[in-house]
């Protein structure tokens, strides 16, 4: 790359940037620490707690569940939605009118509200008047999302590989765009297999949008919040309180602000941490693929 | 190894048409034999890639067949043909290593490890590649990876053919020559029948034994170097070849004379088979112009400008309002601007319609 | 290999039929929805659509929604936009830990800053504004736009600003007259995905507002919970909360795939 000119006037640029989002975020995290550090009561009275909280939240088994049924829920989908995701944008058209179709179909989910997209599959899932909810109905299963916590992980679950897919896709269809055609050619010639030219060309050369794409799923599903407490509100039972919906529940609904607040710090530095953990893991996949031996 | 023929090859990328201004190649009849080096040469869009890419089976052809070795390949796909392609640009697989990418087309054939090994390390050596043969290939430089591209073009020993698609486009131009030189000698050694397209002439005249020169889809030249310097068939191969190209002047033909601008050229051969009302121009190359002092031997022309060019001179004159081009090795003994051109008859050309037009011999 | 195109297709109808369920629930009536199992409506009627279009608590949520998001749109690009210059251009100090933090915005959950932003926007009379929820939606649509304009940039080169600079170009009327329309697809890019983000998004907007910049999709869940039966009311909202999204992405679609291609969504 080209050598960047310093200069500390750039600063001017940034700054108002850095202004509204640090309005918008350094202000509201302070609030959060201080909270996390102190207990109300009401009517504004604070007093020290120190690090109270964080050791309640640590051994709490609410908190234990809720992070393992997020964890679960955003592994879940991650393995459905990135193999999926790899083959539709394998299988999409390069070019020719199929192309427009499939982008505009496709990236239609994208842009629907969340909660929405909750409404919409409350509706769709619904035995009485929705086309799933009947239709497995009348096949004999026993289906009903609002008392059974399977069927409500299924219904969510499904609901997510609806909504968001598409973006694994489009991401590894743009990865895919950008292969010259000569590489294809090329082996053809060498006489590689269908398999050796996703292994060997598609694959390395999607690595870095796959990367970007798991990242984005990744944080998306482990904050999701919308969808589930319309469909479900964190129900049946708690069985899908995944973490976002606990601490709303816990600020909002029960304004426990000394709790919700070291929630929150806990919630945000786990995402930050395992974000952390899978971008350096992935890059170095990547670069043992480029720098080991045989 | 094999004989590539192509049987009145046309192709038209908008299909079957009967308009032959939709075709990018206009019926072609050409033999490659066996482990000749050949070169197509044209400017971009003259439809030597399209040519290329029937003959690696990328592109099936609108009319016509592609035989190699008398057996038909024209609607064989690529992996069956049995040929290499090295393209513009390097080709490489990012995530093996230098042996990997060399041995990849071995594998993929099912060769045992005792087989592709020997011979990895042979084309690594004759490359120059030995040294990093198992570092990743996209750490590499841009001419080291075209070499990997290279490798994997050679690495197969019963290819019917190696194709290139000007294949020192990224290169250097102080690394073209080492990479050119290293081409022809692993010709010499092995034998392949070797196709190379491109567009700089230089390229083509060093590489091949034979030329193939190509103009808006059609071949308008086959023949060795020599010959294509020596007696261009078509005004477009003698204003293309060479540097500067061949002077090409219209003309008129009495006989056994030109007439240029009412100056009369005496010719050795007869052209009085010329049809009437036809184009008819007269080519020579500047090397084959001399310049005389004024009132010497020749026309009289007036000297518009001179070129030095280090080993010789290019000298752009003027006959009344022609212009020529000729390549001297000294401007000697001549002051002012005037000077008598002489022609070599040996080397001028008739070109009746664009086309070379031999007269009758005297 | 023939049968390719039916992965797409199956894909498509999968994510269509929701869709349709959804538009086809719009236009019957509540006592057919309920009554019998339609796949289409028997008795079409747009008498849902009508009462969208004749409540003010409901047009006014869209109307709301288009206001916030316009504002965040606008403050999102603009501001970003100088930024993304400094970032792509220019090494000062901190350059590298202001945009890392800048992105880690983008990975809060917005659950966290729900209740400090409630006390925040309060504190200082915003609360129930279109421009706070605008400007709570900078938390994360700032960092993004800032990251994709950053790609764009980087793609121009750098000669472009130098011999501009030579021709005597001030810097702003460089970065108006040549610098802006170089990137034009950059800035169509960004806008859309800054407007995807604030448009889908219902927590922070349903917590920062009360009645006069509610958006719709909180009218929406209010509806839900309080009567909960009106499904063919409920439908046509969610239909024409789709609506503006599908125009976007129809005025878009040749750029959405170069925005992709970035990797920087």
């Amino acid at each position: 790359m080209i050598a960047k000119q310093t200069n500390q006037k750039a600063w001017f640029m940034v700054l108002p940037v850095f202004l509204v989002v640090a309005f918008s975020a350094v202000i509201p995290l302070m609030t959060v620490v201080n909270y996390s550090v102190q207990d109300t009561f009401g009517n504004n009275v604070f007093t020290w707690v120190g690090m109270d909280w964080f050791k309640d939240l640590i051994h709490s088994e609410r908190f234990h569940a809720a992070f393992l049924k997020q964890l679960m829920f955003s592994g879940i989908i991650l393995l459905i939605e990135v193999p999926l995701g790899i083959m539709i944008a394998l299988a999409m058209p390069k070019k020719g009118w199929g192309v427009p179709v499939c982008l505009i179909s496709m990236a239609l989910p994208l842009l629907i509200p969340w909660n929405v997209v909750g409404t919409i599959w409350q509706i769709f899932g619904r035995v009485d008047i929705g086309l799933l909810g009947h239709s497995l109905a009348s096949l004999g299963f026993d289906y009903n999302y609002t008392q059974d916590p399977i069927a409500a992980w299924i219904t969510l679950i499904i609901m997510d590989v609806w909504h968001w897919t598409s973006l694994v896709v489009l991401l590894c269809y743009a990865g895919l765009c950008s292969i010259p055609e000569a590489y294809y050619q090329a082996a053809k010639i060498d006489g590689a297999s269908r398999w050796s030219v996703f292994r060997y060309i598609q694959l390395p050369k999607m690595q870095r949008v796959l990367l970007i794409a798991i990242l984005l799923r990744f944080m998306d599903s482990f904050m999701i919040y919308t969808e589930p407490f319309v469909i479900t509100g964190g129900g049946p039972g708690n069985s899908t309180t995944f973490m976002s919906i606990d601490l709303v529940k816990l600020a909002i609904g029960q304004f426990d602000l000394g709790p919700a607040a070291a929630m929150s710090l806990v919630y945000f530095l786990v995402i930050l941490l395992l974000c952390w953990v899978f971008y350096t893991v992935m890059s170095n996949i990547g670069e043992e693929s480029s720098n080991g031996g045989k | 190894m094999a004989k590539v023929t192509l049987k009145d090859i046309a192709h038209s990328y908008t299909g079957y048409s009967e308009n032959p201004d939709d075709y990018a190649l206009k019926s072609l009849d050409l033999t490659w034999r066996d482990g000749g080096a050949y070169a197509l040469l044209g400017p971009s869009g003259c439809g030597k890639t399209t040519l290329l890419n029937i003959i690696s089976g990328l592109l099936i052809p609108t009319k016509g067949q592609v035989l190699f070795n008398d057996q038909d390949v024209t609607r064989l796909p690529t992996e069956h043909r049995n040929i290499a392609q090295i393209f513009q640009f390097p080709v490489i697989y990012d995530t093996m290593t230098v042996f990997e990418n060399l041995a990849f087309p071995l594998k993929n054939r099912g060769r045992t490890k005792t087989e592709i090994e020997p011979r990895v390390i042979e084309i690594a050596r004759m490359l120059g590649l030995e040294t990093n043969l198992y570092t990743k290939a996209q750490h590499l430089t841009a001419d080291a990876k075209q070499k990997i591209s290279l490798g994997r073009g050679l690495i197969r020993q019963s290819v019917n053919a190696i194709l290139f698609d000007e294949p020192l486009t990224v290169i250097d131009p102080q690394l073209k020559w080492e990479l050119r030189s290293q081409l022809k000698y692993l010709h010499k050694q092995f034998g392949f029948t070797m196709i190379y397209v491109t567009h700089d002439q230089t390229e083509a005249l060093t590489f091949a034994d034979e030329v193939i020169v190509m103009y808006e889809g059609e071949i308008v030249q086959v023949g060795t170097p020599e010959a294509l310097f020596e007696r261009p068939e078509h005004t477009f191969v003698g204003y293309f070849i060479g540097s500067p190209g061949m002077n090409i002047a219209p003309c008129n033909i009495q006989g056994d004379k030109a007439i240029i601008d009412g100056h009369e050229i005496a010719l050795t051969r007869d052209y009085h088979a010329i049809p009437a009302g036809a184009k008819i121009e007269m080519g020579i190359r500047p090397e084959y112009l001399r310049l005389n002092p004024p009132g010497g031997a020749g026309l009289p022309v007036s000297i518009k400008k001179v070129d030095d060019i280090g080993r010789y001179k290019i000298v752009r004159v003027g006959l009344n309002t022609r212009e020529f081009n000729v390549v001297v090795p000294e401007l000697s003994g001549m002051t002012g601007d005037k000077a008598s051109l002489a022609f070599d008859i040996e080397h001028t050309n008739i070109y009746v319609n664009d086309h070379l037009f031999s007269g009758e011999q005297q | 290999m023939r049968l390719k195109w039916l992965i797409p297709a199956i894909y498509i109808i999968f994510l269509l039929l929701p869709i349709y369920w959804l538009v086809n629930m719009s236009l019957k009536t509540n006592e057919e929805i309920l009554s019998v199992f339609t796949l289409w409506p028997r008795d079409l009627t747009f008498a849902n659509y009508m009462v969208i279009f004749t409540d003010a608590s409901w047009y006014s949520g869209y109307i709301n929604s288009m206001i916030y998001v316009s504002i965040n749109v606008v403050i999102s690009v603009t501001f970003a936009l100088p930024a993304a210059y400094a970032f792509s251009r220019y090494s000062f100090v901190g350059d590298k830990h202001l945009f890392f933090w800048l992105l880690t915005n983008r990975m809060a959950p917005p659950a966290v800053f729900a209740l400090p932003f409630f006390q925040l926007y309060s504190s200082i009379g915003l609360f129930d504004t279109h421009i706070a929820v605008a400007i709570a939606h900078c938390l994360f649509n700032l960092p993004l736009a800032v990251w994709i304009l950053e790609g764009f940039m980087s793609g121009i080169p750098k000669e472009i600003d130098e011999t501009a600079f030579v021709d005597g170009y001030s810097w702003p009327r460089f970065f108006i007259k040549i610098f802006i329309p170089n990137i034009a697809s950059g800035i169509g890019v960004t806008a859309f995905f800054c407007f995807m983000f604030s448009w889908v998004e219902l927590l922070l907007a349903r917590t920062l507002t009360a009645v006069n910049a509610k958006p719709i999709s909180a009218i929406m869940t209010r509806t839900v919970s309080a009567s909960g039966l009106d499904w063919g009311v409920l439908a046509a909202a969610g239909v024409l909360t789709i609506l503006p999204g599908a125009l976007v992405i129809y005025f878009v679609r040749n750029h959405i795939a170069k925005g992709f291609a970035l990797g920087r969504v």
